[in-house]
């Protein structure tokens, strides 16, 4: 098999399996920021805490109910994404008239409460979640090996990436979405109801995070602080792909992974600081994000 | 004094049959205070129009009559009913649509997508098909990017989107602005056919012009007051009045 600059195959499409997973985990996240902050306009940082929530409601439900990990792939979305909905009733809508900052401080204090309060009962060592029987195994490449569940993943993150692109682009409930995104106090004006366009927004938008979380449970343990350090580098991500752009996000999720993946091959100093550089430097030359408009 | 006096004085001032019945209206753009006490009314199948200068409060009298006011007060009613509590969402399904001075075009949605944008609010709406008819350019471009079209296709568009719902009352903020005489009396047309077929139309104009070729009568609006009211048929004699208001 040949080699590129002395690395062997094997490890290079490792590396790259990775990159596409790590890469499918910022695209759900960061695709569920995007779409919470076009139309809401805060800046959610609960985000990481809910996706950890979907994680421990999906360990719950097998644990507590027995309820396994296909119905839990729906069943925990729906429940946290509940959850959402009730944060954003009482508290969030609040601030919509205010500054950015508010709602910053605000999501980001919640989710504080919220990994307390799950590092308080679960602990910081993290519980295990086993790989459904069906997506046990894996299958041999010829140039690697493709574990079974990750490979589902992908598919996985991807279906969702892509469904939620197609609904909020081309469908008519999706031109409801954009409408509002533009000028809600016109569509407003139209008859439809945009306050609870925007609650289910963001029931949507916390529901992706906890799917992403259901996928991550089997892969990582299921960990209070999992969001923690996830959510900062999809932070990086949107930032790079710019807010609110449905595509930029997706795409720019999965095209990070990849080179945080090869930056792990060629330069394995630097793969934990690659997307930060990136950021930097788009933060200079195009300030409001690879997909963002200037307006 | 008699009842009859009462009678007359108030067939005089119409507000008896009004569809729309503004009074002591004020309004607010957050802390500044823009409406200090509008009153004027409008009657069933009625062309009215508010002019004024920039500035007098007209704009934010149509925003306020759809609710679109972060704070208003005093009385509006839509068919006899009370309107100054009620959010644009709920006052828009009594039947009355907007056209905003800006237009309000959406930028990520095609021409057709903003068509069809506002809900049907009664049955008698205008078909897509009759719409397409009316306005040829826009069936010609409607899967363009709504405001790729020319500022005369979005006016035709902003239009055409609100007569679709099947709303009868119709506020119209300076459909006529920037627009080149051709469209202008294009919209002209459109405003006419529109109250023969029995609408009722509020219209912001600068253009008195364009305003005298429509309207039944015209409120004069300056500081956020309405100071006169000039039916149609007697603009001319009253034509120096108009221009002293106006500043023309």
């Amino acid at each position: 098999m040949f080699e590129l600059l002395g690395v062997p195959p094997q490890v290079l499409m490792g590396q790259l399996l990775i990159g596409l997973i790590n890469g499918s985990f910022y695209a759900v996240l960061s695709l569920g920021l995007a779409v919470i902050f076009g139309l809401l306009n805060i800046i959610n940082f609960t985000h990481g805490a809910q996706y950890m929530m979907g994680a421990f409601v999906a360990w719950m439900l097998l644990n507590y109910l027995g309820i396994g990990y296909w119905p839990a792939l729906v069943l925990s979305p729906l429940v946290v994404g509940a959850i959402g909905i009730v944060l954003e009733r009482t508290m969030i809508s609040r601030l919509y008239k205010l500054d950015h900052l508010y709602g910053l401080l605000l999501t980001f204090g919640l989710a504080l409460i919220i990994q307390g309060l799950f590092r308080n009962y679960y602990g910081v060592s993290g519980l295990p979640y086993a790989i459904p029987p069906a997506l046990q195994g894996g299958q041999n490449l010829g140039f690697m090996f493709l574990p079974n569940y990750r490979g589902w993943v992908i598919v996985a993150s991807v279906i969702v990436c892509f469904g939620t692109w197609f609904m909020i682009e081309k469908t008519r409930l999706g031109a409801y979405l954009r409408a509002a995104t533009e000028n809600p106090e016109l569509v407003g004006a139209f008859g439809i109801n945009v306050p609870r366009m925007i609650t289910l927004t963001y029931g949507f938008g916390v529901g992706l995070a906890a799917f992403a979380g259901v996928l991550a449970a089997p892969i990582y343990s299921v960990n209070p602080n999992m969001g923690a350090d996830l959510i900062i580098v999809v932070f990086a991500v949107v930032v790079i792909g710019g807010m609110g752009s449905i595509m930029g996000a997706i795409l720019t999720g999965f095209g990070l992974g990849i080179v945080e993946g090869l930056t792990r091959v060629f330069y394995p100093e630097g793969s934990a600081v690659v997307i930060f550089v990136i950021m930097a430097i788009v933060l200079m030359i195009k300030p409001e994000g690879l997909f963002g408009s200037s307006t | 004094m008699t009842d009859a006096t009462t009678m007359e004085t108030r067939t005089e001032t119409g507000t008896r049959d009004a569809l729309l019945e503004v009074s002591g209206l004020e309004g607010w753009y957050g802390e500044s205070h823009v409406l200090h006490g509008v009153d004027f009314h409008v009657k069933q199948g009625e062309v009215v129009t508010l002019l004024g200068r920039n500035g007098a409060g007209k704009t934010t009298t149509i925003k306020a009559i759809m609710g679109l006011l972060d704070k208003r007060r005093g009385s509006v009613k839509l068919g006899g009913r009370e309107t100054i509590s009620l959010q644009a969402r709920h006052i828009a399904r009594m039947g009355i649509a907007i056209c905003p001075e800006e237009r309000g075009i959406f930028s990520s949605l095609s021409v057709e997508e903003n068509l069809h944008l506002p809900p049907k609010l009664a049955e008698d709406g205008l078909s897509t098909d009759r719409i397409f008819e009316l306005f040829p350019n826009l069936k010609e471009r409607r899967r363009s990017q709504g405001t790729k079209l020319s500022g005369g296709e979005q006016q035709m568009l902003a239009i055409a989107r609100i007569l679709r719902t099947g709303s009868k009352f119709l506020l119209l903020d300076e459909p006529t602005e920037g627009l080149a005489p051709v469209i202008v009396q294009q919209i002209g047309r459109t405003i006419s056919a529109l109250k023969e077929e029995g609408f009722t139309i509020v219209l912001v104009e600068q253009n008195f012009r364009f305003a005298a070729s429509v309207a039944d009568r015209h409120y004069v609006v300056e500081q956020g007051r309405v100071v006169d009211m000039i039916p149609n048929h007697a603009l001319d004699a009253n034509i120096e009045k108009l221009h002293a208001y106006l500043g023309v």
